[in-house]
């Protein structure tokens, strides 16, 4: 590991603003630390050719005395969702095989517009459904941390899995993820990184593989607060091809971090506390509720009453809403095609073949509480149940802040673990799923350690477009905590 | 509500998605426990509730009607798996 891929992110933006550092010579060394990693299967696809030459035009302006701003010549990952011209984007997916997009998101757009260097396009589970990174089509992707005396590996948590462990194995500076229901929030507690839901329409969701379009939202995961808070001013912003994207300026998330947290009110949920929570999580929750109340903010408890329906309300919302978004796979316009003697068997054919069980399982359920006579009972009922929640929230936020909770119910998991129990494995997400469902804005930040020597999260949720007040008690949380532990896998490094 | 082997070939074929016979068993099994467990949401009372219809509140934005790209044939062709220069091509539909 070079000193240059140990930097922080606004370690690196200060070097390159201060010519220490090269683009280019910041780039080289991260693209080296991507293929060290090669073990932990994080990319997909490498692009260090591209790489090297963002780099190159960064170095270029930077000699001209232009500047894109702040992620000028940053190197990134982007998660495998992002379409990006002319690079395979598989979404995790075989039935995306080949598919290289004749277009660019809007998010990383915005990102190269800012000068951001891309590494590469990083795994994750297939079609961003699961919470363990093992449905990618690509093969599993290994968490670079390991349990103290146990040589297993371990999953980096998903869907996000490959950005998380890309961004932990010291890869990349940052990377992109999307979170429908803790994709990004739950992969960044399990590595041992910050990573960050914005609030819904925050940023374009335009040129994102869709899975669950009422709940998808792109945000970033890095090691640290402030590294979050440059990245999505990056990310970003109104776009007029997305109409859920909200227009609102970007406010300058960096300058929210002030450190000042006096006078916060932070809700502890107490429907959160749920049953066979492990003791060390709910150690680090109080934990966590002394460091912000000793740093001036005032706890109050607070009630969401409906927290425990939030979970079986996602699971009919998403798969609905995926088997819609997903009918578009067809085999006739992209991707896989498995060859038959009619168009209706061709489709079934390549739909067969092309996606994996998971998301199969979740089609054929979302294909099923949308089909006649089940409509009403299973979809409509979820999206009264979502009203429910949302003003659960809208309550809470009547009376304070922020809300402080675990990000996830245990430490990573090793490969294999509960993957025979579908239901085990979307319990995962119970301490996401509410806020995705309302919209609401979250960030995990490494807080501690499990008594086995895995990172362990917690999380913050804001107020709907309040970004600025998540990430200013987010690294109140962060200092507090000083997590400095490494992972036993570090890219180019001996483990 | 569970569901039994036949709802599973009829789901599957209104989702176009090919299961083998021998794969139907277990994931109706597998299906029946998932929505078993969604199964608890009837237990709330949620007579009145309006549905989520839009999950931040706004206003759908309109844009003018007309035409903002084209000309991009090769680029909505260059994908796919079978085409001509012109066309996506499909297995014969009609006789």
């Amino acid at each position: 590991m070079s000193d240059l891929t140990k930097a922080t992110m606004a370690e690196a933006r200060d070097l390159l603003q201060g010519g220490k550092v090269s683009a280019r010579e910041l780039t080289e060394a991260h693209v080296a630390a991507v293929e060290a990693a090669r073990p932990l299967n994080a990319f997909i696809t490498e692009t260090p050719e591209i790489a090297l030459k963002m780099a190159d035009a960064s170095d270029a302006r930077r000699a001209r005395g232009e500047t894109k701003g702040a992620l000028d010549g940053l190197p990134l990952a982007i998660k495998d969702l992002f379409c990006t011209e002319g690079v395979l984007t598989t979404a995790g997916s075989h039935i995306l095989a080949g598919f290289k997009p004749p277009y660019e998101s809007t998010v990383t757009r915005n990102l190269w517009e800012a000068g951001a260097v891309m590494l590469g396009k990083t795994n994750m589970d297939e079609f961003a459904m699961g919470s363990s990174n093992m449905t990618s089509h690509y093969g599993k992707v290994e968490n670079p941390w390991r349990r103290q005396g146990d040589n297993r590996a371990l999953v980096p948590g998903g869907s996000s899995g490959g950005s998380a462990a890309a961004v932990a194995a010291r890869c990349a500076l940052g990377a992109t993820g999307t979170d429908t229901g803790g994709s990004i929030r739950q992969p960044a507690a399990f590595s041992g990184i910050v990573g960050m839901k914005p609030t819904y329409g925050r940023c374009s969701r335009w040129g994102i593989v869709a899975f669950a379009s009422s709940l998808d939202q792109a945000g970033p995961l890095t090691r640290k607060v402030r590294d979050a808070a440059i990245m999505l001013g990056g990310m970003a912003g109104h776009d007029a091809k997305d109409s859920t994207s909200v227009d609102r300026p970007v406010p300058d998330y960096e300058a929210a971090l002030t450190g000042d947290i006096r006078g916060l009110k932070v809700g502890v949920p107490k429907e959160y506390r749920i049953d066979g929570m492990p003791a060390e999580i709910d150690g680090l929750w109080q934990q966590g509720i002394d460091w912000l109340t000793a740093a001036g903010a005032e706890a109050v408890e607070v009630s969401l009453p409906h927290t425990k329906y939030a979970l079986p309300a996602y699971y009919i919302v998403a798969p609905a809403e995926a088997s819609s978004n997903l009918a578009r796979y067809d085999g006739v316009r992209y991707g896989l095609r498995v060859p038959a003697d009619s168009l209706d068997e061709m489709y079934e054919a390549t739909r067969g073949e092309g996606f994996g069980a998971e998301v199969k399982r979740r089609v054929l359920i979302g294909t099923y509480v949308l089909s006649a006579g089940y409509y009403d009972a299973y979809y409509n009922k979820a999206r009264r149940v979502r009203s429910l929640i949302a003003r659960d929230f809208a309550e809470a936020y009547e009376k304070v802040d922020v809300l402080l909770t675990p990000t996830a119910p245990s430490a990573a998991f090793a490969i294999g673990e509960k993957m025979d129990d579908p239901i085990a494995m979307y319990l995962n997400d119970v301490f996401t799923v509410p806020a995705s469902l309302a919209g609401l804005p979250g960030i995990s930040v490494p807080a501690g350690m499990s008594a086995e020597g895995l990172p362990l999260g917690l999380q913050l949720l804001g107020r709907a477009f309040d970004e600025e007040t998540l990430l200013r008690a987010a690294g109140v949380l962060e200092e507090a905590a000083g997590f400095t532990a490494l992972p036993q896998f570090l890219a180019g490094e001996p483990s | 509500m569970s569901v039994d082997k036949d709802t599973v070939a009829k789901i599957a074929k209104l989702a176009r998605i090919r299961v083998a016979d021998d794969d139907r068993a277990a994931l109706a099994v597998e299906l029946s426990n998932i929505l078993g467990w969604i199964e608890q949401l009837s237990e709330l009372d949620t007579e009145g509730v309006e549905p989520m219809t839009s999950v931040v509140a706004m206003e759908l934005p309109r844009r003018a009607d007309r035409v903002t790209d084209g000309d991009i044939l090769q680029k909505v062709l260059a994908n796919a798996p079978e085409g001509t220069d012109r066309f996506f091509a499909v297995p014969k539909v009609v006789e």
